[in-house]
C-alpha cells in the first residue's frame, strides 16, 4: 500500500458535552467507576475571555474555547504558539436559524455581530485572539466524517510542520426549521494536543493509517459506553470509539469512516504513563480535566 | 528533528468561472480588454442598491438528474466551473492513472449552499417547515460543496471543506500540498465555490462595507466591495511532467479582530514571509502579487503599507476584484488562476475602476494592464476571524529548488 502511516501523540484531551461536563467526568463514566450525571449543565464557562465577553459570544464558541483552554493545559503547551484545527460538521446552526429567519423578514435589520459569528471559523478566530496566536488556524466540515477528517489534517500538520497542533471538534443543537435537516440535539466539544514526539508521562501514541477500502470491509468501530449514549444524537458522536479506547490504560485499535469508502485505522498506544499532569484550575471548581495518562 | 519540507507540485489543470468569464480565455479576454462583469444588484426579492459579480444563467441549469439531490446555486456554480477548460477531463484520466481513492477533494467556501436554507426558510409551509424540495438534508450543511465535487466525479480519498471565510480557497492548496507530502494522496482537487446569497449581501452591508458603486479597490475614494460569485478548481500531483509549480504556502492569524485586520498587517506579513521561506524564493525574485484588494477602506490600507514596506519597487502587485467582485471563499481560487494565467501568458492584469490610487500606494500597485514575463506570482488572501494565506506560484520553466 502507498499510503504511510502518520505515528502521533495525544498529550492533553478535553471534553465538554451538557451531561459529560470534563473529560474526567467522561473517562470515569466510560471506565464505569462513575454513574452518568443526572444533571445537564447549560453552557461551558470558559475562563479564556473576560466576562462581559463571555456572556456575548455564542455557545459553539463558548464550547470550543473551554475544551480547547483545558486540552492545550493538560498537554502543558504554550498554547499561543500552536497551530489549531477546528472541525465542525454544521458549523453555528442557532446563527443560521436566526440569519435564515431575519432574512426572510427583516433583512435589512440583520445584525452585524451575529453576522461576524456566522463564519465557519467564528470559534477558531475567537480563539486566536483570546491567546494572542498567529499561528495559522484551518476551519473544516466534512459531514459525518468531520471528526475524522479533523483528527488526520491535525496529524499531518504536526508531521509536517514538526510542532505540536491542537485539535478542536464542535457541534450544537440544531434550532427552528432547519433542524430536522441536522442529526444534532445537544452541544459537544472535543480537544486535543497532538503532537509529532512526546516525552510527556501519559502522552499517548497513535498511528494513523488510511484504508483504501469500504468501511464495510474495515469494520467502524461501535461504541460500548454508558458514556456514548450521553452524546448520541450530536454529528460527532462517532469519536466515541476513540475516546473509549484512550480512557483505558491498554493498547487498542479503533476504526472511524473517513468517506464511503475510506476509513481512518487508528492503532492506540498502551499508556505508559505515571504522572498525569493534573490541571485543576476551574472557576466552576469542577471542570477538572486529567492528562491522559491517569 | 527538523519539519519535512514542502515539496513543490505540480497543477496539471485549472479552470475558473466567474462574472469575468466563463473558463480561462473568457477570463483573460476581460482582464486583457478591461471589461468589468460587474452588474447593478438584481439578485433578490428586494436588491440592495450596490454592485454584484454574477453568473449568468444558473437560474436555469439544473444539476443533471443523477445529482439532483445536490442541486442549489452553489453546487450548480460547482458544476459549471467543473465543465469549463477542460476540467472534468483532466481529473477523469487523472483517476484512471492514480486510482479514485488516491485522489483527495479538498475545496473551499465561506457560505456553501446557505442560500437553499434562506430560500426554505422564504417558502415555510404554514406549520413552519421546510418546503418538500428542499429537504435535503445534505445541501443544508457547509460540506454540501465538497461532497457534491466527490461524488460528482467518482472519487473516494479524502473530502473536506475548508470554511475560512475569505482565504478558504487559498488555504486549500496549504492543506493539499501536506496530502501529497504525506503521500495521503497522488493528486489533489483543491478548489473554491461561493455563490450570491442574501446572508453575505445584507451581512456585509449590516457591517457598512458594501460599496453603492462599481467596487475601486486601493482608490483613494474607495467605498467598499462589490460581492461576487466564482467557481475555480485546480489539479495538483506529486509527479507529473507538466503544469505550473505550487511552490509556497504561508499562513498565519492575525490575533485581532474577528472582522477588521491587524492595523499594521502584522498577520499578513507573517503570511508572506512563511510563502516565500517555504517556496525558498527572496521577496525580490516575486514578479507579480494578486492582492486581497478587497477596496474596504480598511484592508487596502493595510495591504498597501505591507506591500511597500516589504516589496521592491519593481514587483508588479494589483487586485483584480474589479473585474469578479469580492467572490468570498472563491476569491483564493479565482485568484490564484488569474495568477497562473499571468505565468503563462507573461501578461499581468492592473486594478480596475480605480481612478486615483490611495497615496498609502507604493510604486508596486498598478492601475494599468501590462505585458511582462511572470515567472513567480504570489497570491494573497485574508478572511474574517484574522485568517491570512499566501500561496506562491511558479511558472512551468521555473527552476525549482532541489
Amino acid at each position: 500500500m502507498k499510503s504511510s502511516t502518520l505515528p502521533v501523540y495525544v498529550e492533553g484531551l478535553a471534553l465538554w458535552s451538557p451531561r459529560l461536563p470534563s473529560w474526567e467526568i467522561a473517562r470515569r463514566v466510560i471506565r464505569a467507576e462513575q454513574a452518568a450525571p443526572d444533571v445537564a449543565v447549560a453552557r461551558p464557562s470558559t475562563s479564556l475571555l473576560p466576562p462581559t465577553e463571555r456572556r456575548r459570544i455564542p455557545d459553539t464558541v463558548a464550547v470550543a474555547l473551554e475544551v480547547a483552554l483545558r486540552a492545550c493545559e493538560a498537554s502543558g503547551r504554550d498554547k499561543s504558539k500552536l497551530p489549531a484545527v477546528f472541525a465542525s460538521t454544521h458549523g453555528d446552526t442557532p446563527i443560521s436559524d436566526y440569519m435564515c429567519a431575519t432574512l426572510a423578514s427583516t433583512p435589512a435589520l440583520i445584525s452585524p455581530t451575529k453576522f461576524h459569528n456566522s463564519v465557519h471559523n467564528a470559534a477558531a478566530g475567537y480563539w486566536t485572539i483570546g491567546v494572542h496566536s498567529y499561528a495559522p488556524y484551518t476551519s473544516i466540515s466534512a459531514y459525518q466524517y468531520t471528526f475524522a477528517a479533523g483528527l488526520l489534517e491535525s496529524a499531518m500538520q504536526a508531521i509536517c510542520e514538526r510542532t505540536p497542533v491542537l485539535f478542536v471538534a464542535y457541534d450544537i443543537e440544531a434550532t427552528g426549521p432547519l433542524a430536522p435537516m441536522s442529526d444534532c440535539r445537544h452541544l459537544l466539544g472535543i480537544a486535543m494536543v497532538i503532537a509529532p514526539d512526546s516525552t510527556k508521562a501519559g502522552a499517548r501514541k497513535l498511528v494513523l493509517r488510511m484504508h483504501d477500502a469500504s468501511p464495510l470491509e474495515v469494520p467502524v468501530t461501535a461504541t460500548r459506553s454508558a458514556a456514548a449514549e450521553l452524546v448520541r444524537g450530536n454529528s460527532l458522536a462517532n469519536a466515541f470509539a476513540l475516546l473509549e479506547a484512550l480512557a483505558e490504560p491498554r493498547a487498542n485499535a479503533v476504526t472511524l469512516a473517513l468517506s464511503q469508502r475510506s476509513a481512518l485505522a487508528i492503532d492506540v498506544g498502551i499508556d505508559l504513563g505515571i504522572d498525569a499532569s493534573i490541571d485543576r484550575s476551574s472557576d466552576q471548581g469542577t471542570d477538572v480535566d486529567i492528562g491522559i495518562g491517569g | 528533528m527538523d519539519e519535512l519540507p514542502l515539496q513543490p507540485v505540480r497543477i496539471t489543470a485549472f479552470a475558473v468561472c466567474s462574472a469575468a468569464g466563463d473558463g480561462r480565455a473568457e477570463t483573460l479576454a476581460c482582464l486583457r480588454g478591461r471589461r468589468s462583469g460587474l452588474t447593478f444588484n438584481d439578485f433578490g426579492p428586494a436588491p440592495l442598491p450596490t454592485w454584484i459579480g454574477r453568473v449568468s444563467g444558473l437560474e436555469a441549469q439544473p444539476l443533471p438528474a443523477q445529482f439532483s439531490q445536490w442541486d442549489c446555486r452553489n453546487n450548480r456554480l460547482a458544476w459549471r466551473g467543473l465543465n469549463t477548460d477542460g476540467f472534468i477531463e483532466a481529473v477523469v484520466k487523472a483517476r484512471d492513472r492514480h486510482g479514485a481513492h488516491r485522489i483527495a477533494v479538498v475545496v473551499g467556501t465561506s457560505t456553501s449552499s446557505i442560500g437553499a436554507s434562506e430560500e426554505a426558510y422564504r417558502r415555510l409551509t404554514p406549520d413552519g417547515q421546510y418546503p418538500e424540495d428542499l429537504r435535503r438534508p445534505i445541501i443544508h450543511t457547509p460540506h454540501s460543496l465538497g461532497d457534491f465535487v466527490q461524488s460528482a466525479l467518482g472519487l473516494s480519498g479524502v473530502s473536506m471543506t475548508v470554511a475560512t471565510a475569505c482565504s478558504s480557497s487559498a488555504k486549500v492548496f496549504a492543506q493539499a500540498e501536506r496530502l501529497l507530502r504525506m503521500s495521503l494522496a497522488d493528486a489533489v482537487l483543491v478548489g473554491g465555490v461561493d455563490s450570491l446569497c442574501d446572508s453575505v449581501l445584507y451581512g456585509f452591508n449590516s457591517l457598512e462595507l458594501i460599496s453603492p458603486e462599481r467596487c475601486r479597490p486601493f482608490d483613494r475614494e474607495r467605498r467598499g466591495i462589490n460581492i461576487g460569485e466564482a467557481a475555480g478548481f485546480a489539479l495538483l500531483e506529486r509527479e507529473a511532467d507538466h503544469g505550473a509549480w505550487l511552490l509556497g504556502c504561508g499562513e498565519s492569524s492575525d490575533a485581532h479582530h474577528m472582522s477588521t485586520p491587524h492595523p499594521e498587517g502584522l498577520g499578513a506579513r507573517l503570511a508572506v514571509e512563511n510563502a516565500l521561506r517555504s517556496a525558498r524564493l527572496d521577496l525580490c525574485e516575486i514578479d507579480y502579487i494578486n492582492l486581497h484588494g478587497t477596496a474596504t477602506r480598511k484592508n487596502d490600507e493595510v495591504e498597501a503599507r505591507v506591500v511597500g514596506e516589504m516589496f521592491p519597487t519593481t514587483t508588479f502587485a494589483s487586485s483584480t476584484k474589479g473585474w469578479t467582485g469580492h467572490t468570498l471563499g472563491a476569491a483564493g481560487i479565482v485568484e490564484a488562476a488569474i495568477s497562473l494565467l499571468a505565468l503563462e501568458e507573461g501578461f499581468v492584469p492592473g486594478t480596475l475602476n480605480s481612478e486615483s490610487l490611495d497615496e498609502m500606494c507604493g510604486p508596486q500597485i498598478q492601475r494599468e494592464n501590462a505585458e511582462r514575463p511572470v515567472k513567480y506570482a504570489l497570491s494573497f488572501s485574508f478572511g474574517f476571524g484574522g485568517s491570512n494565506c499566501v500561496i506562491a506560484l511558479g511558472r512551468q520553466d521555473a527552476k525549482v529548488a532541489a
